[in-house]
């Protein structure tokens, strides 16, 4: 369950000041599929960092499962990223020297789940993003765009976490790649309950959701 | 975070890029490496010294005029310019009881001309027939300088090894004449080979009779050592007073216008001097070693740079301060503790090469290894925790939109 209220951030450079969020309420009930969707510059991904816990609001307040994560300290951040979120980001995703099975596991070693399960649940998030299991034992720079975000979004469930958010996640990807990932996607939210936090500007991903918030300037604009 | 994941880590790391952490290492290995050999050498070098004293005897007093000023070393003594010593200074030590055997000695550098034509400059030092018994040298052929070749100023020399041979070859030199400084000698006996024992040792020196070299080669009746033997090591302390005691009384003096330096001494001051030069020579090794560790530095500081958006996605993935602190620590320790492994194989090696030589016997102590290891782990710490506090204090959205 997401709640925020009136967040609002300003980037300051100096003395150049640049308000990215001007004041955004709004909730996420567990197991939605939303997209938040806005032109270039509207504070999307400014969102999605407070959102997946990143980064905190210069002003307002955001629950995650009824917990205040907006006035948190950077390693009480990181716990929480750790246990409840799970990210797919457009590029630069995995470690490049590292293997399939290992870049899953990452989020398993600081979150200090014993070396003997790592494997187990690894390969079957794995399963879940849908990577074919030939796949598994190559290095990362070895996959093509398509199997790197499916490897991303094993990752991003590997630690069962109740949000995964995805900023741009098909960004780097043909509309027809982009399009078995973004199943795959609904898939997870359809059939494990996931809450799933989709940002993008194209409408045609958007669509995907079951529900769109637009931003625009920092400020939301429709939610429907 | 295991240990195990963090060794993981730290391998892809630095396999990832092996030419720099290779060259990085290097650094570390030079640096270590120096310092192991540094201090093999200055030790091998204090154990030769150390034997070869004790080889001369180690319950021996040595008494020379002249005063030499303590805390100064042996180096500015009076020796030679300050005279002082006389024949009847011997009969006056060996009355003390617990004294074994007083060895008066005169030496002087004398051309010496062979029978074959062969000629050498060398050392030529007058004894009594207790030289042998206190300097623990013996004969290996003919006979040594007896009493009564003092009593009667015989012109007769015994050889050392290694003049023997300059002089005569193969030839066996008993009963064969020479010529010191214009006089005829006898040749009545050759000493065994003592080999190696660095300085003034036995091997190229000339013996005759005391009393030949007083009166015929140098005409003065001074002595330039009084060697004393004691029956007891242990009352070495107690004898060197006595000595000190009753030759102020003879020479009429206040105070002492003599030196009585025992082994103990010579060792110490030697070792000093030794240990000195160790701890330069060491100490310029660990200059390589600092730069080694700036090597480290720097290299660490690249990487992090480097990684910069690896460091963000770890942090975004729930990775804390501390995890991403150890890990870049762990990866600088690595460097330099592997650094320090190969340095000690290869100072050791170094060392190896020195002993073979022939010129000292290195030793490399278990001291100079632990050391080595602590101070190379040391290093990495030290110049890798600024590194690894950049990394982990990485904010990470800016690290991820790093390019
Ligand atoms: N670190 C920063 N310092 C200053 N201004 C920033 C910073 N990050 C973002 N901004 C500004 O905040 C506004 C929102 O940026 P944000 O990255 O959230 O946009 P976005 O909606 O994700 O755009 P895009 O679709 O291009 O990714 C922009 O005007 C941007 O210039
Ligand atoms: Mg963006």
């Amino acid at each position: 369950m997401i709640e925020c209220k009136n967040i609002k951030k300003t980037y300051v450079n100096g003395d150049m000041e640049t308000p990215a969020l001007k004041g955004i309420s709004f909730t996420i009930k567990d197991g939605e599929f939303v997209a938040i969707m806005g032109p270039s510059g509207s504070g999307k991904s400014t969102l999605m960092h407070i959102l997946g816990a990143l980064d905190i609001p210069t002003s307002g307040t955001y629950h995650l499962d009824g917990e205040d994560v907006s006035r948190l300290s950077d390693d009480e951040l990181a716990d929480i990223r750790g246990k409840k979120i799970g990210f797919v980001f457009q590029s630069f995703n995995l470690l490049s020297r590292t293997n399939v099975l290992r870049n899953v596991m990452l989020p398993l070693v600081y979150a200090d789940i014993p070396l003997v399960d790592r494997e187990k649940i690894a390969r079957k998030s794995l399963l879940s993003a849908g990577l074919v299991e030939n796949r598994w034992h190559h290095l990362s720079n070895q996959l093509s765009g398509g199997q790197i975000q499916r490897v991303a979004i094993a990752r991003a469930l590997v630690n069962n976490p109740s949000l995964i958010m995805a900023d741009e996640p098909t960004g780097n990807l043909d509309s027809k790649t982009g399009e078995i990932v973004l199943d795959t996607f609904q898939k997870l939210n359809k059939e494990e309950g996931r809450t799933i936090i989709l940002i993008t500007h194209e409408y045609d991903v958007a669509k995907h959701a079951d529900r769109i918030i637009h931003i625009r300037d920092g400020l939301i604009y429709d939610n429907i | 975070m295991t240990i195990s994941d963090l060794l993981h880590e730290t391998t892809i790391a630095l396999l990832g890029n092996k030419v720099r952490s290779g060259l990085t290492m290097l650094g570390i290995v030079i640096g270590i490496a120096s310092v192991i050999a540094m201090l093999a050498i200055g030790q091998g070098a204090k154990n030769q010294i150390q034997s070869s004293i004790e080889g001369l005897g180690s319950n021996l007093l040595t008494i020379m005029p002249g005063v030499i000023q303590p805390g100064r070393g042996i180096v500015s003594s009076g020796r030679g310019s300050a005279q002082t010593l006389k024949n009847e200074d011997v009969d006056v030590i060996q009355k003390i009881s617990g004294v074994a055997y007083v060895s008066p000695e005169s030496s002087r550098r004398f051309q010496i001309v062979a029978s074959t034509g062969n000629n050498t400059n060398s050392t030529v030092t007058g004894a009594s027939s207790v030289y042998e018994m206190v300097h623990n040298i013996s004969i290996s052929d003919g006979f040594f300088i007896s009493d009564a070749h003092v009593r009667s100023i015989s012109r007769v020399a015994v050889l050392g090894a290694t003049i023997a041979t300059d002089l005569y070859g193969e030839e066996n030199p008993i009963g064969k004449k020479i010529r010191i400084n214009g006089g005829i000698f006898t040749i009545i006996g050759l000493l065994t080979a003592k080999g190696g024992a660095g300085f003034s040792g036995p091997d190229d020196m000339v013996l005759v009779p005391i009393s030949t070299m007083q009166k015929i080669l140098s005409g003065s009746d001074y002595l330039s050592i009084i060697t004393v033997s004691v029956t007891d090591k242990n009352t070495m302390n107690d004898i060197r007073d006595s000595i000190n005691d009753s030759l102020i009384v003879k020479h009429r003096v206040v105070e002492a216008d003599f030196s009585i330096i025992s082994q103990e001494d010579i060792l110490g001051a030697l070792s000093q001097v030794v240990t000195t030069f160790t701890l330069f020579l060491a100490s310029i090794a660990g200059i390589s070693l600092l730069v080694g560790g700036i090597g480290i530095m720097n290299m660490m500081l690249t990487t992090v740079t480097e990684r910069t958006r690896e460091i963000g996605l770890r942090k975004a993935i729930g990775a804390k301060k501390k995890d991403i602190n150890k890990q870049f620590l762990v990866e600088a320790v690595i460097l330099t503790f592997v650094g320090g492994l190969v340095g000690v194989i290869f100072g050791w090696f170094i060392a190896f090469i020195v002993s073979s030589t022939g010129l000292v016997q290195a030793s490399v102590s278990l001291f100079s290894i632990v050391l080595a290891f602590g101070v190379s782990t040391f290093i990495g710490i030290i110049f890798g925790y600024y590194p690894a506090r950049r990394a982990s204090g990485l904010n990470p959205i800016e690290a991820l939109r790093y390019e």
